[in-house]
């Protein structure tokens, strides 16, 4: 462990001598540019509690990932959703499926170029088949798919969405 | 008066069923059918050319879904332990292609000769054999059975419990379903499910 540290140390010490010569606006610029969002990342057991909740509001999880293109194509209006009915007390979660190795690469960047405003979590359980039908009996395991539950009721969508249909049975769960 | 409600309850299962499509297809115990695709190489593929097999390891996959990408060699593992055996990998690439070219026939071509596959890669060209098994996303598999009345399904779900990484898997489904019918034992776990990217339609 302190051996790591000290490689670490040494790194860091090497990586700022090759930026010296350069000129520091500069550098400050590039790393506004290039700052990562940290990410929430959670097995089955630690996305549980987003999943159920004792409060008056209405929850949206959208199940997506940066590869799967309706996913992508249909988040717009997940993002609308969280926007429009943000007094409403209606809450909007992303839960991306990418794989880990696509965090930094991937999924990082899709939420900064994105400015996904949404709160975006990541589970990372590959023992699939144990919480799958967890989340919902009736879900085989395609994404997109979509959970909208409040303290009464839950339904399961695997399917894409438009806004409108978003929006219909989102109206579900607030009347 | 009578005979219209009749009629309405029958149009209105009939719209009710056909949006019940979707959780639709085989069942465990049922038989599938037979198809006629064309494979990687030009050939039209049928189940019933396969004389010598016993059963089938039927996967729906793609080139295009990173699922499905980290099962390849896993595939042709399986493939290579149970053709031998009787159980070949029939893999069938089930998506539109118009809405995801990455799949058409010349990338499956190439997919299939860059990796090797030592199995028929099909295209479910027109999109009719899918929607007939059930399956809603690839990686998916079938496996059946050679029987007298024609090919059971035994087995539907994911190949292993770990599709990030291939060394870490515990449970191998697939498997010890295709290991059971071999050995004439009852198959344990019958359906498991998986995380997988959607058939484009």
């Amino acid at each position: 462990m302190r051996i790591s540290g000290l490689l670490l140390l040494i790194l860091l010490a090497s990586c700022k001598n090759e930026t010296n010569g350069n000129q520091d606006v500069e550098t400050n610029e590039e790393i506004e540019i290039t700052m990562l969002p940290d990410l929430e990342v959670y097995d089955f057991e630690g996305l549980k509690p987003l999943l159920k909740t004792a409060s008056d509001s209405v929850y949206v999880i959208n199940f997506w990932a940066t590869w799967c293109a309706p996913c992508i194509k249909e988040m717009p209006y997940f993002e609308a959703i969280n926007k429009n009915y943000k007094d409403k007390k209606v809450v909007v979660t992303l839960v991306s499926l990418d794989f880990p190795k696509k965090y930094d690469s991937h999924l990082k960047p899709f939420i900064r170029d994105n400015n996904i405003k949404s709160r975006v979590v990541v589970l990372n359980d590959a023992d699939s088949n144990t919480w799958i039908p967890e989340i919902h009996p009736d879900w085989s395991g395609a994404i997109p798919a979509t959970l909208i539950y409040n303290k009464h009721k839950r339904a399961f969508y695997e399917q894409p969405f438009t806004y409108k249909e978003l929006e219909t049975e989102l109206q579900k769960f607030l009347n | 008066m009578k005979k219209i409600k009749g009629l309405l309850a029958i149009v209105a299962i009939v719209v009710l069923s056909g949006f019940g499509t979707i959780s639709n297809g085989y069942k465990v115990g049922d038989i599938a059918s037979d198809f006629r695709l064309k494979n990687v190489n030009g050939n039209m593929v049928s189940l019933s050319d396969y004389n010598d097999a016993n059963g089938f390891i039927v996967i729906f996959t793609s080139n295009t879904c990173p699922y499905s990408v980290s099962y390849e060699d896993r595939i042709i593992a399986l493939d290579k332990k149970y053709a031998p055996k009787g159980y070949p990998v029939i893999a069938i690439m089930p998506n539109n292609t118009t809405m995801q070219p990455g799949d058409n026939m010349e990338a499956m071509q190439r997919r299939a000769q860059s990796k090797g596959f030592t199995f028929p890669y099909l295209i479910d060209e027109g999109q009719k054999i899918y929607p007939q098994y059930g399956a809603t996303k690839t990686p998916q598999v079938y496996i059946l059975q050679k029987t007298s009345a024609g090919n059971q399904v035994k087995y539907i779900g994911a190949i292993d419990d770990n599709y990030q990484d291939a060394s870490a898997v515990q449970t191998k489904y697939a498997e010890n379903a295709v290991e059971s019918l071999l050995s004439g034992q009852p198959i344990k776990v019958t359906e498991t499910r998986a995380i997988g990217c959607s058939i484009k339609f």
